[in-house]
């Protein structure tokens, strides 16, 4: 159905993020297709759990096995939103949430007033004129827990069923932000870790809910004691996609996990970062920010090692 | 309804249970949840705020978990038990929070006071006993721009003291 109608329909799941830009008429299509029938199960493993892609926000924040061995994508799924997005929310829906730009989500009325842009309607980017693309940016809190957790997501289209890793579902554009088909369903996510793999995830917003992610880190490690054997450091909201950090990763592997460690590790991690002028508050702060971001979220997972809990 | 007239507008029959009745409707297919709430249920009590699931003044119980109909088709929601509300008093007797918050002065203009009533109400028949930290929490997708919040928390702990 989806092949038939192509650009002319969407999918539909939880909603929360297809109907507002339907009503602000980013996005007009003609068709939504509903996902309902979808099943909607979490099943847990000891180092691995698949969560089918209709399963809500809210259901995998409150899974009591998500928060003991997936701790970071159980926190990220539970700062999503608010709650009442997070109860119609899925977490399918969050891996394909639209990218944002203060330029983009905007009502119809507004982007007329100042020229559209050129992710709808308008042929130019209004944070960087002279660009030839779209600079807006990634806004899942999922996404980036699910590459540090080793996700792949299942994606069904009418040329059958395949499997990607979540670090290759994104790509590096505001328009084509994603490797997956228009007419291919996002079915599911499967995470993976060791029996030693710790994660959190901290996420920077100017209130303390609703709000998208203005920076967010996601970092997963698997430790022997002291020392992290391998890690990785997801980055949300300061690029296009989520943005690994491999230099800190690298960096990190090998050492033990004390305060100067950690700090250096966070400087590096912030580096690539490069948030532009199109999100809530000031870019510069933001940039500074991802720093502190990494910093507590490899704390986070620091403190879990000695049991202090997430 | 200018629109409904100027367009070829597609119409469904939906089976939708509110407030504990069957209702059998005849609507246009892309009308949100609280705009059939509103508009051809007359159940005015649900409020028509942001309509972009920001300010959560529209949100009601699906199957006793608070959405935003702002942000629900009601085609997705057959089957379903939709409270608003209305819904929440028994006959003419008052739900305990809606006493505690009418006592306590827990709403000024009341706009977002349905939405609050109904975020409440999910939370105590979850958590009897919820922390003020676990009310913030439980409120945290509904915004009032008058109270300052304090007065909303005391009658929602009162609430909790009288249904124990």
């Amino acid at each position: 159905m989806a092949e038939e109608h192509g650009a002319r329909a969407m999918f539909v799941a939880g909603g929360t993020d297809l109907f507002p830009k339907l009503k602000r008429r980013q996005f007009e299509v003609e068709t939504l297709i509903g996902l309902d029938f979808l099943p909607r199960v979490i099943r847990n493993g000891s180092t691995e759990c698949a969560i089918d892609a209709g399963v809500t926000l809210a259901t995998a924040a409150h899974d009591s096995h998500l928060q003991a061995g997936f701790t970071g994508y159980a926190q990220a799924a539970g700062l999503v939103s608010s709650p009442p997005l997070r109860n119609a929310g899925t977490i399918g829906g969050n891996l394909c949430v639209d990218t944002r730009c203060n330029y983009y989500d905007m009502t119809y009325e507004w982007r007329k007033a100042a020229g559209f842009c050129i992710k709808k309607d308008g042929d130019i980017c209004l944070v960087a004129p002279s660009s030839p693309r779209c600079w807006a940016v990634s806004s899942s809190d999922t996404a980036p827990m699910a590459i540090a957790l080793d996700g792949v997501v299942g994606l069904a289209g009418p040329e059958g069923d395949r499997e990607l890793p979540v670090s290759a579902l994104y790509r590096d554009d505001g328009i084509e932000y994603m490797a997956k088909r228009p007419a291919e369903v996002l079915t599911g996510l499967r995470l993976r870790k060791s029996a030693n793999t710790r994660s959190a995830y901290v996420k920077l917003r100017r209130r303390g809910s609703i709000d998208f992610p203005i920076a967010g880190a996601a970092v997963a490690m698997e430790l022997d004691g002291e020392s992290v054997i391998g890690c990785r450091i997801v980055l949300s909201a300061v690029a296009s996609y989520p943005l690994e950090a491999a230099a800190a990763e690298k960096f990190l592997k090998g050492k033990r996990l004390d305060q100067e460690t950690i700090r250096e590790a966070a400087e590096l991690a912030a580096k690539p970062a490069k948030p532009l002028d199109n999100a809530d508050l000031s870019h510069f702060w933001r940039k500074r920010m991802v720093r502190v971001v990494v910093e507590q979220a490899i704390q986070r997972v620091s403190d879990q090692r000695a049991g202090f809990g997430g | 309804m200018k629109n409904e007239i100027t367009r070829d507008v597609e119409r469904v029959v939906l089976a939708l249970d509110v407030n504990g009745e069957a209702r059998q409707l005849l609507v246009a297919v892309h009308k949100t949840l609280l705009e059939v709430l509103r508009e051809d249920l007359q159940l005015t009590g649900t409020k028509h705020g942001c309509e972009l699931g920001e300010c959560g003044t529209c949100t009601v119980l699906i199957d006793g978990r608070p959405e935003l109909s702002c942000l629900s088709l009601p085609i997705q929601l057959q089957g379903r038990a939709i409270t608003t509300v209305e819904g929440m008093a028994s006959g003419s007797e008052l739900h305990p929070l809606q006493t505690a918050f009418a006592e306590l002065g827990a709403a000024q203009c009341g706009y977002c006071t349905p939405g609050i009533l109904l975020s409440a109400r999910a939370l105590l028949e979850e958590n009897a006993r919820p922390s003020r930290d676990e009310i913030r929490e439980a409120l945290a997708g509904n915004l009032c721009r008058c109270t300052g919040y304090t007065k909303i928390l005391q009658a929602i702990e009162l609430a909790a003291e009288r249904m124990r």
